[in-house]
């Protein structure tokens, strides 16, 4: 397979303007040097996609990931650095790509279709499919301003994947709209992927890059952290994010703030992984959540608790001392409790670990830890989804010939 | 670029670079192969224009048509200076500078007024502004209705032989306004003051061209002991200007009588249709060189448009 997508060594300066100086007047007497400071959105990039892959963009907020996919398309020319690609490019940048708010629907099909290149014949033939695609005949001849913004995302996304491009390149835009579209799109991103055609793919969405991509690469500040496949691709961007002090859980609104009286308090946790050097566990394997704890003066009325969440803040599991079976008469001291997971049956991803010790009855709460802990978990198949049921698959046959058509 | 080529043979590859500049060659050649976006941009700017409005195109005809009775009545009434026919005259030289004040002025927003297009997808800048030149020939067009009218009213004819220089003197001015245009253009994403020092630098350059007087009126002073001369056609709308009113108003001389007493004014060049052909011929070839230089600026500033708009 020959490249479609070729990234050399691309980086990006932008100025800074300390004060944005848009009038002739401040250029002429500054004789156009303006105090700038220099901000490097692009550092040194190199990212090979080839024919048919499927590569997805992990990074934070202002990761350089945009200015990267508007470099591929051509909106914007790095500072140095080159990039080539085979074919047309249909870009899906944000909300409504190149839709003008006071055309309409129809028009803006039109519009769109001369700016990907194509002639007016050309858009004329396909606008059926692209109606169809969108859901929204019957507003097509409204303006489009009148759109609400999952209608004009639709209709973007309808003329993106219509007009036959080698390329497509996605941003950010499968979070808007409504499920059944998402999922209408997922799909023909897939019929895309099935077509031999090339998409590059931004996305913060952890198990969407696991579903759909081929090779995820990671971007930090500008620099490229590292490409390879999703699973660890994910992991690496959630490094990033823990590196930068940015908490993957605070999107999700997990935030538990109960007073604690400190009878008894957490004074560390570890996660013992079965391979303490991995920094991971496989799904099949041990791992143990240890707390250790000082009670300065001996309390009787204690339970310890354990949460695990995933990173969308799903509850995956909450349990105590109590509900596992282990009465604990009283505490006094320092000491460790060890939750043991036989094992971690789940698929990829970081599953964030919360600590608390409280009384039987959870009415008085002694001490939490919360989010500080995380259990990262490494997939090696490409199986989807969230849970690692051990499983296999079989067949059956009656005859030979099913068994040929399979 | 790769990207407007027809869909290519998925197993053969064919990688264009997309990321460096390419010459004003390359960029012509771009343009010409988006021109059904720069059809379908020039329809959008026009009907974006007139949507919600009851009169629609009617009010591009009654720009000239108001100007054209302003000056008439000031022209005519007020200073008791008019030419004989003044309306055509008038008409004339406004319908062409219509077209370049218009256009200009709309071609130097043009790509900061349409940040949508710009930050979302890729197609030759350069048809913004080229956009915005086309929106202003239709306009052009549809007010020649005006002067048509005129032209039966007054009963004028124009000069057949001297109409043969009017596609001349168009493509003329249309070279020298692209030139402009994709120039300013680019640099007002930079600087915002441009397009509003233009508006001034219009108004002044209306003036300082022969549209409401005559050529000749201007040619035959001298200013501070310097004969005014053809000093006139340094500025190359001038040229554009005369050849449509040589052409339209028909008259090179005409004879007043301000006073009771028969005089002849001088309104026009007295010479042949070679001599507005040479000044036309040297507006187009100066266009060129600045519409090659405006690319070259324009290729320069267009890499940061979608971060500074």
């Amino acid at each position: 397979m020959g490249a479609s997508i070729e990234i050399e060594d691309v980086s990006k300066r932008f100025k800074l303007y300390q004060e944005k100086a848009h009038s002739l007047k401040e250029r002429v007497v500054k004789l156009g040097r303006l105090p700038y400071e220099e901000f490097w959105a692009l550092r040194n990039i190199d990212l090979e996609v080839a024919q048919g892959e499927t590569v997805g963009l992990l990074g934070h907020n202002g990761s350089g990931k945009s200015t990267l996919l508007k470099c591929v398309t051509g909106i914007l020319r790095p500072t140095s650095g080159r990039i080539r690609k085979a074919g047309r490019v249909a870009a899906l940048l944000e909300l409504g790509s190149g839709m003008h708010p006071e055309l309409t629907g129809r028009e803006n099909i039109f519009m769109n279709g001369s700016i990907l290149g194509l002639s007016k014949a050309h858009v004329a033939r396909i606008f059926d499919d692209i109606v169809a695609f969108s859901e929204i005949e019957h507003f097509i001849d409204q303006q489009v301003k009148h759109y609400s913004s999952g209608m004009q995302a639709r209709l973007a996304f309808a003329v993106a994947v219509n007009v036959d491009p080698e390329i497509l390149v996605i941003d950010e835009v499968l979070s808007v709209g409504d499920e059944a579209f998402a999922r209408k799109c997922l799909d023909r991103i897939k019929q895309f992927q099935r077509e031999g055609r090339t998409i590059l793919f931004v996305t913060h969405n952890a198990d969407l890059t696991r579903q759909i991509c081929d090779r995820a690469a990671v971007l930090d500040h500008g620099h490229q952290v590292m490409v390879g496949p999703p699973g660890e691709a994910v992991l690496a961007f959630r490094d990033t994010l823990l590196k930068r002090g940015l908490d993957p859980l605070a999107e999700a609104g997990i935030t538990a703030e109960w007073g604690t009286t400190k009878q008894v308090r957490i004074v560390g946790a570890q996660i013992i992984y079965a391979d303490p050097t991995a920094g991971h566990a496989l799904p099949d394997e041990p791992v143990k959540v240890r707390l250790e704890y000082d009670a300065p003066e001996r309390v009787d009325d204690v339970a310890f608790a354990m949460n695990i969440h995933d990173q969308n803040g799903n509850l995956l599991v909450g349990t105590n001392s109590d509900l596992l079976g282990l009465d604990i008469p009283s505490v006094r001291g320092r000491g460790e409790v060890t939750f043991n997971l036989d094992r971690v049956p789940l698929l990829d991803g970081v599953y964030v670990v919360s600590l608390g010790v409280h009384s039987h009855d959870a009415g008085t709460s002694y001490d939490h830890r919360d989010q500080k802990d995380f259990i990262e978990v490494l997939n090696t198949t490409k199986t989807v989804g969230l849970v690692h049921f051990p499983m296999h698959v079989d067949i059956s046959s009656a005859s030979h010939d099913t068994q040929a058509a399979l | 670029m790769a990207s407007i080529t027809a869909p290519t043979d998925r197993s053969a590859p064919h990688l264009a670079d997309v990321s460096s500049r390419p010459n004003a060659l390359q960029r012509v050649v771009n343009v010409w192969r988006y021109r059904e976006l720069l059809v379908s941009l020039v329809r959008k700017e026009l009907k974006v224009k007139y949507k919600n409005s009851v009169l629609g195109f009617v009010w591009s005809l009654l720009n000239p048509a108001l100007y054209l009775v302003v000056f008439y009545v000031v022209f005519k009434y007020f200073l008791g200076a008019g030419l004989p026919n003044f309306a055509i005259f008038l008409l004339a030289g406004l319908l062409p500078w219509n077209l370049f004040g218009v256009a200009l002025g709309a071609a130097t927003g043009s790509i900061v007024q349409n940040p949508s297009l710009v930050t979302k997808v890729w197609f030759p800048r350069e048809i913004l502004p080229l956009a915005s030149i086309g929106a202003g020939l239709v306009h052009f067009v549809l007010q020649t209705i005006v002067l048509l009218g005129a032209l039966l009213i007054f009963r004028s004819a124009p000069s057949p032989t001297f109409m043969c220089l009017i596609p001349v003197a168009l493509l003329a001015l249309v070279l020298f306004l692209a030139a402009m245009s994709v120039g300013l253009a680019a640099i007002n994403v930079y600087a915002r003051d441009t397009q509003h020092l233009l508006e001034l630098v219009l108004l002044a350059w209306f003036w300082m061209t022969p549209i409401v007087y005559a050529y000749e009126m201007v040619a035959q002073k001298s200013i501070g002991g310097v004969a005014v001369g053809n000093k006139l056609l340094l500025n190359p709308i001038t040229g554009i200007v005369i050849t449509f009113q040589r052409a339209i108003y028909n008259k090179v001389d005409v004879i007043t009588k301000p006073n009771g007493v028969p005089t002849v004014t001088h309104v026009l060049p007295p010479h042949g249709i070679l001599w507005y052909l040479a000044i036309l011929g040297i507006t187009i070839v100066v266009s060129l060189v600045l519409l090659y230089g405006a690319f070259h600026i324009f290729g320069r500033l267009e890499d940061n448009f979608a971060e500074e708009i």
